[in-house]
């Protein structure tokens, strides 16, 4: 049901790999939630990052999109320092305008949704690319329609998230983060507080958006969405990176005992 | 409805699921509460003692007087003067109680050690009070000087004009309102979820985008009752503006007449009965706007509606 045939734009220089990663460190006070994370995702990758609660795989996102500061290390989306600008061998902080502008290009989905309650479906999507990007508001409806009809909600343009189910404000929340026209989509849990006959819906979406050409970071439980969909996977406890590589293998196959003794928990 | 699949059998062994005949309904007798209503009655009785007392037997009421002088034209007057005070200052109150809200909530450290300490003072000093240092503020700033301390100033102007005490009675009750007004606000932004902010920060929506078009706009629902309340209660306060001096407004007018005749309980029942037409009036407006900022969030549980039918057919088999 759900197609997305738009082609990415095809870059002609060597293009940098899409999220680079290196010996990252996040702390809040005296927790250290992450060490020494390094991880490169490559254009239209779409990797999994599983791993109990609590190992730092939410955080993660929110540092690619500059909810959260990093403590140590160096993070690069596209080519570029998150949160930093390094000029003269110096770091300096970055403007929240900036910071604003990268935000622009990265897509975020969130475990509870997220969608603006006192905005209609199609109002939830259009928000941004006229506020934000400035586009003209009948552009801005016309490919929101577009849009909702993708994640299979034409009907409920005009429904407020409260009359909507969890699936299907999940699919309006993806809808609304890619009406920005994201380079990079980051997906928080997306299914973790979906009832279980929901969950299909908003996976079959993500399927389908991986299959564009989407560059994907996936933190999920759902190890079925990971070994069919996922380039990669990369499994985090308590803060460090215990293991990645290909889903398939991992899954089959994990080699550290810590992944073994999780997926023995969840699969 | 009934499925297809059960057989009568299956309808005979017991209430089959989902279908059979409706059990009749409960007509039990309902509890009595005989004290409830002995206690309406000593207390309807009471009341009603009360009046006759007051109409009949109590001459200090002068209700010929009161009838006399409900809708003289100084009254009415003074009426309609108290509620252009209420709107005028309840309207400053909001806008300037939203900025400082916002002001306190925003991550500048300027902004919010000004909006500390402006409701630091503001609230913690009496309206009456200010108001009277409102009367006072052209004894106190004679001019309007620029220039350089200890120097003879570039620019002197002295104040020629002085504002009318009306105006300085809005102002006094605004600044005294906004410090509550701007609680109010805060608890109402506090209020929301702390993803309708991340959420809106992720789509690129600058911080005072996010607070205009995403927090505030859900906060309202939040706001609007105890705003209500100030207003209802800023009506009532504008009796104190006589502290200005202003005199012009209901309670001022009605015990200046009062003086005049020598009688002030009719006039005092007089004033009562012209704020209780306002709050009364208030308190409908305010149900309506409270119905109008529920919208979208009438039904909040998300996962009910429209869940169940793709997968029925599977549950049954």
């Amino acid at each position: 049901m759900t197609q997305f045939t738009e082609q990415l734009p095809v870059q002609s220089e060597v293009a940098p790999d899409m999220v680079v990663a290196e010996r990252v460190m996040k702390q809040f006070g005296s927790n250290t939630v992450l060490k020494n994370i390094s991880l490169t995702v490559k254009r239209g990758e779409v990797m999994c990052l599983v791993g109990p609660s609590g190992s730092g795989k939410s955080t993660f996102l929110r540092l690619i999109n500059h909810l959260e500061k990093l403590n140590a290390g160096r993070l690069l989306v596209d080519g570029e320092f998150v949160g930093y600008r390094e000029r003269d061998g110096k770091l300096y902080e970055q403007k929240p305008r900036d910071a604003a502008v990268q935000r622009r290009e990265i897509g975020m989905v969130f475990q509870r949704f997220n969608l603006f309650p006192h905005m209609t479906a199609l109002e939830n999507i259009i928000e941004a690319p006229i506020r934000v990007k400035n586009q003209p508001r009948k552009e801005a409806i016309a490919r929101a329609k577009v849009l909702l009809e993708r994640v299979g909600l034409a009907e409920k343009a005009k429904a407020y998230p409260g009359h909507l189910s969890g699936g299907q404000q999940q699919r309006v929340a993806i809808a609304r983060a890619l009406a920005m026209d994201p380079k990079l989509m980051l997906f928080d849990e997306p299914t973790s507080a979906l009832d279980p006959e929901l969950v299909g819906e908003v996976l079959d979406v993500m399927k389908a958006l991986a299959k564009s050409g989407m560059t994907m970071i996936v933190v999920t439980h759902e190890m079925g969405f990971a070994r069919e969909v996922a380039d990669s996977l990369v499994f985090m406890d308590g803060g460090v990176v215990v293991e990645t590589g290909d889903p398939r293998e991992v899954l089959a196959n994990p080699q550290h005992e810590r992944t073994q003794a999780f997926l023995s928990k969840v699969l | 409805m009934a499925s297809a699949g059960h057989t009568d059998r299956a309808a005979q062994a017991t209430v089959p699921p989902g279908g059979g005949d409706d059990a009749p309904l409960i007509r039990a007798i309902p509890l009595r509460h005989p004290w409830r209503n002995t206690f309406a009655v000593i207390v309807l009785l009471l009341f009603a003692g009360f009046l006759y007392d007051a109409f009949f037997l109590r001459t200090e009421y002068h209700w010929d007087q009161f009838g006399k002088y409900l809708f003289d034209a100084r009254v009415s007057q003074a009426a309609m003067n108290t509620l252009i005070i209420t709107v005028l200052s309840m309207v400053s109150a909001i806008v300037l109680g939203v900025i400082l809200a916002v002001m306190r909530l925003s991550p500048n450290p300027v902004f919010k050690s000004i909006s500390w300490v402006y409701l630091w003072v503001f609230r913690g000093t009496p309206v009456y009070v200010q108001l009277v240092f409102w009367g006072l503020l052209f004894t106190l700033y004679k001019s309007f000087r620029v220039g350089l301390p200890f120097q003879t100033p570039w620019v002197d102007i002295p104040f020629s004009f002085s504002i009318d005490v009306f105006w300085l009675a809005v102002i006094g009750l605004a600044l005294n309102e906004a410090s509550y007004m701007a609680e109010i606000v805060r608890a109402g932004i506090l209020s929301v979820d702390r993803g309708q902010e991340e959420a809106a920060t992720a789509l690129g929506m600058s911080w005072s985008q996010t607070m205009r078009r995403i927090v505030i706009p859900q906060s309202m629902r939040i706001i609007i009752p105890p705003t209500g309340n100030e207003v209802i209660s800023m009506l009532k306060t504008t009796s104190l503006v006589i502290a200005v001096p202003y005199s012009f407004e209901l309670y001022g007018r009605t015990r200046d007449i009062a003086v005049s005749i020598f009688d002030p309980i009719p006039l005092l029942l007089v004033a009562c009965a012209w704020y209780l037409l306002f709050t009364s009036i208030l308190m409908i407006g305010q149900h309506f706007l409270e119905k109008r900022f529920a919208r979208g969030l009438t039904m909040t549980d998300m996962t009910k509606p429209d869940v169940v039918e793709p997968q029925s057919k599977a549950d049954h088999e």
